[in-house]
């Protein structure tokens, strides 16, 4: 059976204009009666399809666009160009249907109530978003369950952790059951227990709604334990759209080699192997690309003294932060699965 | 509607209870109060006592005006300074948003999710002046029923000036700057307004309609121009009001156009 998507985006941009200002004195002076403005080309014909109960990473560096996007997918801005679609309504819209239907997460901001236990501002949204007394109290209990924050309803926000802040964020911001999840670094600034804590229950409430989620993170860990799908942007323009194992094969060519040996082998010795990335006196770590793994080994085998060696994949982070340094961006390349 | 009076009760108990976990600024805003308040009381008290009478007012009937100025107070202080002040924070911690994704008008939110009890001692000395005031007069109980409607206009009033200069913090983040003007403006509607030269009279319908909101309840409670005014104050009232939505449609217009 054929399904609509429930967030679909085609050709989506925003085009933003900004003063261009110099610096000094005299500059700033001329800026303030004569402004020069510039095009900055936050988005570029983005275009991608989510559909129903799918759980989406959206990766890119600083500036990417990522935020610019969630906020024209929530309907906080309207795009300059394209189209976009959410639970068959038109964000920018906003109309209060719409709006029940979707929920925002953004690491870095609360709505909660400062002073106050969360029950208060949960009460507050429970009202907002019209959810009858008797779904409220079956709502809280699950989710506090499910967040482990029953012990914490009553206590003033301020009084509560970086992490259990976040949880009851989440709270507030899922009360009224949305479909649609956009979530902007829902891990910022938590500890690795509450990262955790938060992922696990993001996979649950995923899983056990059927929610769509699309998620913004800087830490790798988040995007691998939950995303099977990624989107990446870079200057705007979607770079890859796909899987997350994809992206990884297609971005880190190069395996780690990590070999000790016997007795002390130089760097010159190495780098006729392969590109080096580190010696330590009686070990080193050997970036092989994939096509002539078996070839540089049997080599590395026969004429060095090879004591131990190992194969592994770099690790995601470093993978990413190379492609956002950079390099590999410059010949992008789409791959899309829609 | 019923939704909306909900949340209002759950608006303003929440941040009640928020402030009552600072008990000493109760106390201290109602001595700041009463002093302000007797503070007016002697100056009116001075003006009067060498018999000039301003405007052909009688103390008395200033003495009402002053009673409908500290009423007046008492609903900026509870309410409009304490969310108006706020829209500027919004737009900077960019909170603003999370208002805008609510199935709520955003106005709405905006303008009443605070309430503060500092307001509330003025609330008591205003009806106290007008009590005394009242009496002084031989004002009856319609009087004073007919007083209210211009009073609700006066504040409506006042209400839409200062949204919609609230709102202007979307595009001038030091806003909260034109709020002291417009509150030091406020401090004329202290005297009654034909005690005023003509081009100030007209300043304070017109401009800052500081009239309909202490001199035209004044008017009405002692049956003078009675119709005109309120049916002016009315008229008026409205159109501020409407007014402040749609230029609250056009600010948030901007700022989902152009912010980042």
């Amino acid at each position: 059976m054929l399904t609509m998507p429930v967030i679909e985006c085609q050709q989506l941009s925003k085009r933003f204009r900004v003063g261009v200002k110099e610096p000094g004195f005299l500059k700033t002076v001329r800026h303030f009666f004569h402004r020069r403005y510039r095009n900055v080309d936050a988005v570029k014909d983005v275009c991608f399809a989510i559909d129903e109960g799918e759980f989406v990473g959206f990766l890119g560096p600083n500036g990417a666009g990522k935020t610019t996007t969630l906020k024209m997918l929530t309907g906080l801005i309207h795009p300059t160009a394209g189209s976009v679609r959410v639970v068959d309504h038109t964000p920018y819209q906003r109309r209060h249907e719409f709006l029940r239907q979707i929920t925002l997460v953004m690491g870095q901001k609360q709505q909660l109530i400062w002073d106050l236990p969360a029950m208060d501002s949960l009460r507050i949204n429970a009202a907002v978003y019209r959810v009858p007394d008797d779904q409220f109290k079956q709502r809280v209990d699950e989710l506090s369950d499910m967040l482990n924050l029953e012990h914490l309803l009553h206590q003033p926000v301020r009084k509560l952790s970086l992490g259990e802040r976040m949880k009851m964020e989440l709270m507030a911001a899922l009360l009224h059951q949305p479909r649609v999840l956009f979530l902007d670094e829902p891990t910022l600034g938590l500890d690795i227990n509450a990262q955790a804590a938060v992922r696990a229950f993001l996979r649950q409430y995923n899983q056990r709604y059927n929610a769509t989620v699309l998620m913004t993170s800087h830490y790798m860990a988040d995007i691998t334990a939950l995303c099977k799908r990624v989107i990446v942007i870079h200057e705007g323009t979607l770079i890859h759209d796909g899987g997350l194992d994809e992206l990884l094969e297609r971005m880190a060519p190069h395996r780690e080699v990590t070999i000790e040996f016997e007795r002390e082998v130089t760097a010159e010795r190495l780098a006729a192997f392969a590109e080096v990335e580190s010696v330590n006196a009686e070990s080193a770590t050997l970036l092989v690309r994939r096509d002539e793994l078996t070839r540089t080994l049997d080599r590395l085998l026969d004429e060095l003294p090879v004591v131990d060696l190992t194969v592994t994949d770099p690790p995601v982070e470093k993978i990413i932060g190379q492609l956002f340094a950079g390099g590999s961006v410059s010949s992008p390349q789409v791959t899309s699965d829609t | 509607m019923q939704r909306y009076l909900t949340v209002m009760r759950l608006f303003w108990s929440t941040s009640l209870a928020a402030e009552m976990e600072y008990r000493t600024n109760f106390a201290l805003a109602a001595v700041v109060s009463l002093g302000n308040m007797v503070g007016s009381v002697f100056a009116l008290y001075l003006l009067f006592s060498t018999g000039y009478l301003p405007g052909g007012w009688k103390f008395e009937q200033a003495m009402l005006v002053l009673g409908f100025f500290t009423l007046m107070n008492a609903f900026a202080n509870a309410v409009l300074r304490v969310n108006l002040s706020r829209i500027v924070q919004h737009v900077q911690d960019g909170t603003l948003d999370f208002i805008l994704l609510k199935p709520i008008d955003s106005q709405f939110w905006l303008s009443t999710r605070n309430f503060s009890a500092w307001g509330l001692p003025n609330v008591a000395y205003g009806l106290i002046v007008l009590m005394w005031a009242g009496r002084a007069l031989d004002l009856n109980v319609s009087q004073y029923a007919m007083a209210i409607l211009p009073l609700v206009l006066g504040l409506i009033v006042l209400y839409s000036a200062w949204f919609t200069l609230g709102a202007t913090s979307i595009w001038f983040v030091e806003v909260h700057n034109v709020t002291h003007v417009l509150h030091a403006l406020l401090e004329a509607g202290r005297y009654p307004l034909t005690a005023y030269p003509v081009i100030y009279q007209f300043f304070f319908t017109f401009v800052v309609p500081v009239a309909f909101m202490t001199t035209v309840p004044a008017w009405v409670m002692m049956g003078e121009h009675a119709v005109t005014w309120v049916a002016g104050g009315a008229a008026f009232a409205f159109g501020a009001f409407v007014f402040s939505r749609i230029f609250w449609r056009f600010a948030l217009r901007y700022y989902t156009s152009a912010s980042s």
